[in-house]
């Protein structure tokens, strides 16, 4: 027997990629139902005009996701209220991919290259949370271009960071330095400063995109109308 | 114009809109849905005070629009940017035509900005000169995302956007202000990207380049672009309105696009009908960053940095006359990079 929660669970995994949040704390998620082996999650986004590209990456992470619970034979993951809505459902759900979907409308053969774009964002993102409490802290930028991974307290903000870096398949071991570039190249001593600022703007970024996108979508369906995971 | 404690502003509100998204003028779901769309913006993040019914925010009157503009809202010059979407609406959501009729009618209130579709390619060129001739343009707004038949959108550096750049140059339209949306062939890149942008900047030095919405959702990347290029400008439409509704928000953008760019090349607008200018303009002149040490390093924002903002800069670009008493108090800060300088980031 598949229970709900270990299918939000498994959703709980797929982000938003320009926001860096899972869809269900989003409240990407409006339904969800379970029949024996068979699972339906209906998906909705804050405007009808979101990236298309965006859009598709979610739909079908979240079918790739449901897919991996143990018992589900079957997932299908549909899109509503969205211009593409069509185009979208059937590429993932018949396997025709994102090319396939939008016949004509793209270059090159997948979403990678965008996805890749968005963790580095991501990254830099995380860096800057997880930088910002160590100097809150108090150690200095000097200090901080010093440390290596081993060096860090733990904390949720260097959870997220060490996942977002290994995302990237960038060294995440005890000894690589903290401050890297999205190459993984050590920033040096006296860039960290302005490395930190960059980061910055990054970061007021992509918490003001998700903060509008929230409002939005409340806006568009109502406040707390998503199905969220019960923590606890 | 706004005075409040003894300050008086001048106010170019330099994104403006009189749309019609009528039923009767809506062509399909798109259209629909694309007005849905953009009263869930006005009603998410308007005072309710402003906020309007569905049905107005469709199409609203003349009347609406020099009230809320000139009568009540403080704007001495509104900026039309005109919009077509004629695969959207029957006649147009918010065109030239429309927008040059009102600007006749109420002289000395606005300047309406043209527009070209680089996808008629050899057409787009005659009709950008004949709108010259006809309105006299200073300006261009391009909708990259803007769809046409098969087309999902386009490049600024795309071959005949180009073309049509060279002849905004060779007819002294000096402005070029540019809206990102959600769509851009290829559909796999970001069509939020402003790199394009960028690369015609570096081309065409004596445009200038004004982003709209300050490059958001890639506010990170317009300022990437800012410091290296003098002549990128920021509008705050879409920005503005954070003021209310996520002030903490409105005062990281602001905060940051002062460090990056400086106070001499950001400009206020309202998108208005998205939101009204009189809230706007109020708000703003009151604002003040939060007391958190998140702000502590932020360049200041004097009553002089907002006269440049609500209306100086944007009188700069288009010639317009300011009243001696609304000008400058005191010389510039020096916020923002020297764009000379190249600074080493990895993005």
């Amino acid at each position: 027997m598949i229970e709900q929660h270990q299918v939000l669970d498994a959703l709980s995994g797929v982000r938003d990629p320009e926001l860096d949040e899972p869809i269900t704390d989003l409240e990407f998620v409006s339904g969800l139902e379970i029949k024996d082996g068979s699972v339906f999650v209906r998906l909705r986004l804050p405007t009808y005009f979101c990236a298309p590209n965006f859009s598709y990456l979610m739909v079908a992470d979240a079918k790739e996701a449901v897919l991996s619970v143990p018992g589900v034979e079957k997932a299908r993951v549909v899109l509503e209220d969205h211009y593409a809505s069509d185009e979208i459902n059937a590429g993932v759900n018949d396997e025709r991919g994102f090319d396939r979907a939008f016949e004509g409308e793209t270059e090159g053969p997948d979403l990678e290259s965008l996805r890749t774009t968005f963790h580095r964002k991501a990254f830099v993102s995380r860096q800057e949370q997880l930088c910002r409490t160590l100097l809150a802290d108090g150690n200095s930028p000097a200090e901080l271009a010093e440390m290596t991974l081993n060096d860090v307290p733990p904390s949720p903000e260097f959870e997220t960071y060490l996942e977002r870096r290994a995302e990237l398949g960038l060294d995440a071991s005890a000894e690589a330095p903290l401050i890297v570039d999205p190459d993984g190249n050590r920033v040096p001593r006296d860039a960290v400063v302005q490395h930190l600022r960059f980061a910055r703007l990054t970061r007021v970024s992509i918490e003001g995109n998700a903060g509008l996108c929230r409002g939005l979508l409340a806006t568009r369906y109502g406040e707390n109308s998503g199905i969220t995971r019960q923590i606890g | 114009m706004y005075e409040k404690d003894g300050e008086k502003y001048f106010v170019v509100d330099e994104h403006i809109h009189f749309w019609d998204a009528s039923p009767e003028n809506t062509t399909n779901k798109y259209g629909e849905g694309f007005i849905k769309c953009f009263y869930d913006y006005h009603a998410n993040l308007s005072p309710d005070e402003y906020t309007w019914s569905f049905e107005k925010y469709r199409k609203y009157s003349e009347e609406d629009i020099i009230h809320d503009l000139f009568e009540v809202g403080h704007v001495d010059m509104g900026i039309f940017q005109s919009t077509y979407l004629r695969d959207f609406y029957d006649n147009g959501f918010n065109t030239l035509e429309r927008n040059s009729a009102l600007a006749e009618k109420y002289p000395g209130k606005f300047i309406v900005n043209g527009s070209f579709e680089p996808r008629m390619e050899q057409q787009a060129l005659e009709m950008l000169e004949r709108e010259h001739e006809q309105y006299d343009l200073k300006g261009v707004k391009l909708y990259t995302a803007e769809w046409r038949g098969d087309s999902r959108g386009w490049k600024l550096d795309d071959e005949w956007s180009v073309k049509c750049l060279e002849k905004c140059e060779e007819l002294g339209i000096k402005n070029v202000h540019v809206h990102k949306g959600p769509t851009i062939w290829p559909l796999n890149r970001d069509s939020f990207d402003v790199a394009d942008v960028d690369r015609v900047a570096t081309m065409f030095p004596d445009l200038n380049f004004v982003v709209e919405h300050v490059g958001l959702p890639r506010l990170e990347d317009f300022c990437w672009i800012g410091t290296q290029e003098p002549n990128v400008y920021g509008g705050l439409a879409v920005a503005m309105p954070f003021i209310h509704a996520k002030p903490r928000y409105f005062a990281q953008i602001i905060g940051e696009l002062l460090y990056w760019l400086g106070e001499d090349r950001i400009m206020f607008a309202s998108d208005y009908a998205l939101w009204q200018p009189k809230w706007l303009v109020e708000k703003f002149v009151d604002f003040r960053y939060p007391e958190d040490a998140e702000f502590d390093d932020y360049a200041e924002i004097t009553p002089d940095v907002k006269r440049k903002i609500l209306g100086l800069n944007a009188a700069k670009l288009y010639d317009i006359q300011v009243p001696e008493e609304m000008q400058l108090v005191t010389a510039g800060q020096d916020t923002g990079f020297d764009v000379t300088e190249k600074p080493e980031v990895a993005g």
